[in-house]
């Protein structure tokens, strides 16, 4: 007999599935059946082919034993820069299901949902508050939805003007999203070099800086955790030029509350509400990236735009300059509820803190991990601070093998490999979540894996060895591509076989 | 600065003992890079700080400022629609390992994430007939506009060709994803029946396409002729796009990659996901086998541990923006991991007869309500053409007068079409589900029976 | 460089950018070098041109793509492709095991032969190489 350990590999729910098992019930049915021939057989089928068969305890214990294998904020410190990783509130998933919230069709007419059209106005007026714009659209799904309503906006004004012009300016150190919604703008990208402080050269810039130049997308603090400084005459070089300054606010957590995008001379910017504003990652998304704009720009938002009339608040689709829909309804909502709660939970004093500490607990870790670890750029550091793994690579110990072994230490790694700018990045953002406690558990680690790097590197090299799985072959995943489970060729439908590694049943 | 916050465990002492370990006198320093007059003087116009108690009462007062209509008194559809959900798929996905994780870039600590969305893939796949689906997208019409792009990819005609009894909405996001790109749009018609007509494809074909898109069924609740469509998209060189709002259809309906669709888009909102007035959902994208170099999003596959043990990975990133940048086959990023947990612990706990007889529930609620109200005083059913559950009805009166006089006695009769077309004033169009009794289906023609 | 006086072959032709050519008459042989295979890593696709396809001396014609980098492959010479190794389709990691002989890419007809003579010698392109990773 095998014994059953607590955490091992799940079965499929295709693999756990045996003919006639049921979850689900549906009331008898009180109106009478079609007639037949109300759908055409030959639009009908027989059965899903390989639709799972369960009863609800099965699926339960299916998703629970799943979520073990997981790690998760709330477990510990998830480092990963420029993601934000934060605490999510458990009263924001509260309030998110309330029922005229979670209910709320979206085909409903106006004055039947005005609680949610207020929520969104509210919100809307919060953002621009806190970020110094004229208007917000929220209906981005994520950031990267973002970017591509802000450079379309970018190039229905520029097409008004005469010109839609032809270039984006993107940074070396930018995220992928933004060459990738330039170009889906129909731009192409010049990419622009930093300098040694890991920030835009102002004087490079300037002379690339034409007609032909749309706008410049510019990520402050930029991905090493670095506030370009030279950004109020970075916009001053667009606008002299008749270009436009976009500013990805992917890294907001560094100076909400503090200082504001509006004032720096941004015309156009997204932010993630699910990283500055708390709202949960969810294994990858749902996100939401609204959009604020300066006035310039407000004909261009996306249809439709909300409005407040005698009391009401108003969907607003006579908007000919818009840019058009980025997607069905008004956005993910859901997220939008969660943000507000946020905002209101902490209001502009917690906000504040939230940069403050967030850039405090950077710091602490900066401090204290170098010069263990190699510091590329000294430049201040706000949010997050990038290292390398210079120092660790003369043993043969690399970032990937870093990042592995803070696992068995109980820790997410950073985000590594990124900034493409550094060598073996490892990009560490702590935010505001995290106890110094926390922090030096963290750092220690870190500290340890370097003596271990020095001591043992074979160690370092084969981790992680305490997960539930060790490093996985990603070569011959891509090589060989398995997208899907199949049913196993040649054996008659029925009891699904065991296949080596996963679930070892307990036999008796 | 006051007291420590409840989210931030950084207390006052904290704080002045981590600076002094950092050798800094005030946070202030820490912020020297930004210019002083760049710093926010004062405080910002919001509202808060709210106790958790006041942020409650204050949502909750919010919350009530909507209109409730009873849910089964509501015969809204139209890209949204009601289902009931099962209360193991909120349990589930409220469980923290699943929401309060990111991407799973790290896989040995991320299986979870990874197993279910491979799960999720497979299950789509399955529901389609199709080779491959990714891990999901924002929604369904983003997921049309990706698609569209995709097909492009492959086929360069630099021109698509829509149905315009495509959900209104879908064509417009497809509109703006098109529009800063040199590829063309041609939208053909429907017939009286409701059904998209393909003799008229044929002629916007014309020289080619890169795609033809058709719903099914279609925004007028109609079922499409697909297999007749393929043949159109095939004849032309064109990809067959089929798109599906109303997923529970698939119960039923043999999945669009057995008639012959090349890529099936759509939204599977349906799926578990709370209505959340319209987000956040999931849009899903399947396809042919050779599209898996082209396809947009994250796609999870299966390998072996240094050990030999199964486990799934994130791969083929090469396609995606944080490598390919300026020529990935999408910018997009994040997807909608947790909506698509949903989706799959929806169609794990409903499975292949429970998502058989739920279709059949819901056609049966749509046939009874369509012949009622084809019965009513005064009502009319615009479409013969055979449906799964919606239909349009041609009142006697406007259609918004009417919701908004049956509004006020507590019935939510449907959507009036004169929001997304000129000229269809007295058009509404009625979704019925397994969560509309028969009793409130009754109430319905009696009181758009009582308009006339 | 650690790789001994093999990994550049003299009999072959090298590009700035990591391609190598094999010329036998009218016909050149590309693969990628010894040096671009280490640097990119386990190989994992080939995305191959296809056969009849014009390329153009100095532009791209395919890519090689490992677990998490692309890179593009430029045409030592101008032709027409003739023959594909289409097994790399199967067994990419052919270009990582053996980049001079199984683990080539295509073949095409050169049309002007004078194109071959701007390429680098084996003892220029190691010089190039070296430079380049310092």
């Amino acid at each position: 007999m095998q014994p059953r350990s607590l955490r091992e590999p799940e079965q499929l729910l295709f693999e756990v599935s045996r003919s006639g098992r049921r979850a689900h019930a549906l009331p008898p049915l009180d109106v009478p059946d079609p007639p037949d021939g109300s759908i055409d057989p030959r639009h009908l089928r027989d059965r899903i082919e390989g639709f799972p068969e369960l009863s609800e305890t099965e699926v339960v214990r299916h998703y629970t034993r799943l979520s073990r294998l997981n790690f998760a904020i709330d477990l510990g410190l998830y480092p990963l820069g420029s993601c934000t990783m934060k605490y999510n509130p458990k009263i924001n998933e509260v309030v998110a299901r309330l029922q005229g919230f979670a209910d709320a069709h979206p085909q409903m007419p106006e004055r039947f949902v005005q609680g949610c059209l207020r929520l969104m106005r509210e919100l809307e007026r919060a953002l621009c508050a806190i970020c110094g714009m004229d208007r917000f659209t929220l209906q981005p799904a994520a950031g990267a939805q973002g970017e591509l309503a802000g450079i379309m906006m970018v190039r229905a004004y520029h097409r008004d003007r005469g010109n839609p012009r032809k270039t984006v300016l993107i940074p070396d150190s930018a995220h992928g999203t933004n060459p990738a919604s330039a170009v889906l703008s129909g731009y192409r990208v010049e990419q622009v070099p930093s300098n040694a402080r890991g920030c835009i050269d102002v004087s490079e810039l300037r002379r690339r800086m034409n007609e032909d130049v749309a706008v410049l997308m510019l990520t402050n603090p930029n991905t090493l955790g670095v506030f370009e400084s030279e950004i109020e005459e970075i916009a001053r070089v667009l606008h002299a030029g008749g270009g436009l300054l976009y500013m990805d606010g992917a890294n907001l957590n560094a100076f909400v509350g503090l200082a504001r995008p509006g004032d720096m001379g941004v015309d156009v910017h997204h932010l993630n509400l699910h990283k500055t504003f708390s709202t949960p990652h969810g294994g990858g998304g749902p996100g939401a990236g609204p959009v604020g704009v300066k006035s310039i720009l407000e004909p261009y938002l996306p249809r439709p735009t909300i409005a407040e009339r005698d009391g009401s608040v108003q969907l607003e689709y006579d908007r000919p300059q818009s840019i058009g829909r980025m997607r069905s309804f008004f956005g993910n909502f859901g997220m939008h509820v969660r943000a507000y709660a946020d905002i209101l939970a902490l209001g502009s004093e917690g906000l504040r803190r939230v940069a403050e500490t967030a850039v405090l607990n950077a710091n602490y870790v900066r401090e204290r991990l170098v010069p263990t670890y190699h510091l590329p750029y000294d430049s201040p550091s706000l949010h997050e601070v990038v290292v390398s793994d210079r120092h660790q690579e003369a043993v043969g110990v690399h970032t990937l093998d870093i990042a592995k072994r803070l696992m068995d230490y109980g820790f997410h790694p950073p985000t590594i490999y990124f900034p493409l700018i550094v060598k073996g990045a490892l990009m560490i953002e702590p935010t505001e979540s995290e106890s110094r406690e926390e922090l030096d558990a963290f750092i220690n680690a870190m500290l340890r894996i370097d003596e271990e790097a020095r001591r043992d590197p074979e160690l370092v090299r084969t981790s992680p060895h305490t997960t539930p799985i060790r490093r996985l072959d990603e070569v011959g995943a891509a090589r060989h591509p398995v997208l899907r489970w199949r049913p196993p060729q040649g054996v008659p439908p029925g009891p699904a076989p065991v296949s080596s590694g996963t679930r070892r049943r307990a036999a008796s | 600065m006051g007291d420590a916050h409840r989210y931030i465990p950084a207390s006052e002492a904290d704080r002045r003992a981590m600076l002094r370990a950092i050798g800094r006198r005030s946070i202030d320093e820490l912020f020297a890079s930004i210019p002083a007059n760049l710093r926010v003087r004062g405080d910002l116009e919001i509202p808060g700080p709210r106790s958790e108690m006041e942020l409650l009462t204050d949502l909750k007062t919010m919350a009530a400022g909507n209109r409730p209509i009873e849910a089964g008194d509501q015969f809204l559809g139209g890209g949204a629609y009601r289902h009931y959900i099962p209360s193991v798929v909120d349990h589930l996905i409220g469980r923290t390992e699943f929401y309060s994780s990111y991407t799973p870039y790290q896989p040995e600590i991320s299986q979870g994430t990874l197993q279910a969305i491979f799960e999720y893939q497979t299950l789509i796949c399955q529901l389609t007939e199709l080779d491959l689906s990714n891990a999901s997208m924002y929604d369904g019409a983003s997921a049309l506009a990706e698609a569209v792009l995709m097909a492009e990819r492959v086929k360069k005609r630099g021109r698509v060709v829509v149905a315009d009894a495509v959900h209104p909405e879908y064509l417009e996001v497809v509109r703006t994803y098109l529009s800063s790109m040199e590829i063309s749009l041609e939208v053909f018609g429907h017939g009286e029946d409701g059904k998209g007509d393909p003799a008229m494809a044929r002629r916007a074909l014309g020289e080619g396409a890169s795609a033809l898109v058709v719903q099914h069924p279609n925004f007028f609740g109609c079922l499409e002729e697909v297999e007749a469509f393929a043949a159109e998209a095939r004849t032309a060189g064109a990809a067959l796009i089929v798109v599906v709002t109303e997923p529970v259809a698939l119960g039923l309906l043999k999945g669009p990659g057995a008639q012959g669709a090349d890529i099936v888009v759509g939204e599977a909102q349906s799926f578990g996901v709370p209505l959340s007035f319209g987000g956040p959902y999931l849009g899903f994208l399947a396809a042919r086998q050779p599209y898996l170099r082209s396809i947009p999003g994250r796609l999870v596959g299966e390998t072996r541990d240094l050990e030999g043990r199964r486990g799934y990975v994130l791969t083929l990133s090469t396609r995606e923006q944080h490598i390919r940048r300026d020529k990935a086959t999408s910018n997009i990023c994040t997807n909608e991991g947790l909506c698509a947990m949903q989706a799959s612990i929806f169609m794990a706990i409903l499975g292949r007869e429970g998502l058989r007889d739920l279709a059949r529930h819901n056609h049966a609620k749509a046939v009874y309500a369509r012949e009622r109200i084809g019965g009513a005083s005064g009502c009319r059913i615009v479409h013969d053409a055979p449906m799964f559950n919606e239909f349009v009805v041609r009142l006697p009166i406007d259609a918004q007068e009417a919701v908004d006089s049956l509004g006020q006695s507590g019935i939510m009769p449907g959507i009036p079409l004169s929001r997304y077309f000129e000229g269809r004033d007295r058009d509404l169009l009625v979704c019925a589900t397994e969560i509309n009794p028969r009793t409130a289906i009754d109430r319905l023609v009696d009181a758009l029976g009582g308009l006339g | 460089m650690t790789e001994g006086n093999g990994s550049y072959p003299a009999d072959l032709k090298y590009t700035r950018e990591h391609e190598w050519v094999a010329v036998q008459g009218k016909v050149g042989t590309i693969g990628i070098t010894q040096y671009a295979q280490s640097e990119l890593g386990d190989i994992v696709y080939v995305e191959l041109p296809k056969i009849g396809t014009q390329v153009v001396a100095g532009e791209r014609f395919g890519t090689v793509e490992s677990v998490k980098a692309v890179s593009e492959l430029y045409a030592p010479a101008s032709g027409e492709v003739i023959e594909v190794n289409a097994a790399l389709s199967d067994t990419p990691e052919t270009l990582n095991q053996d980049p001079y002989a199984e683990g080539w890419i295509v073949k095409i007809t050169i049309a002007n032969p004078d194109e071959i003579g701007t390429l680098l010698s084996a003892a220029d392109y190691r010089k190039h190489v070296e430079d380049e990773a310092n």
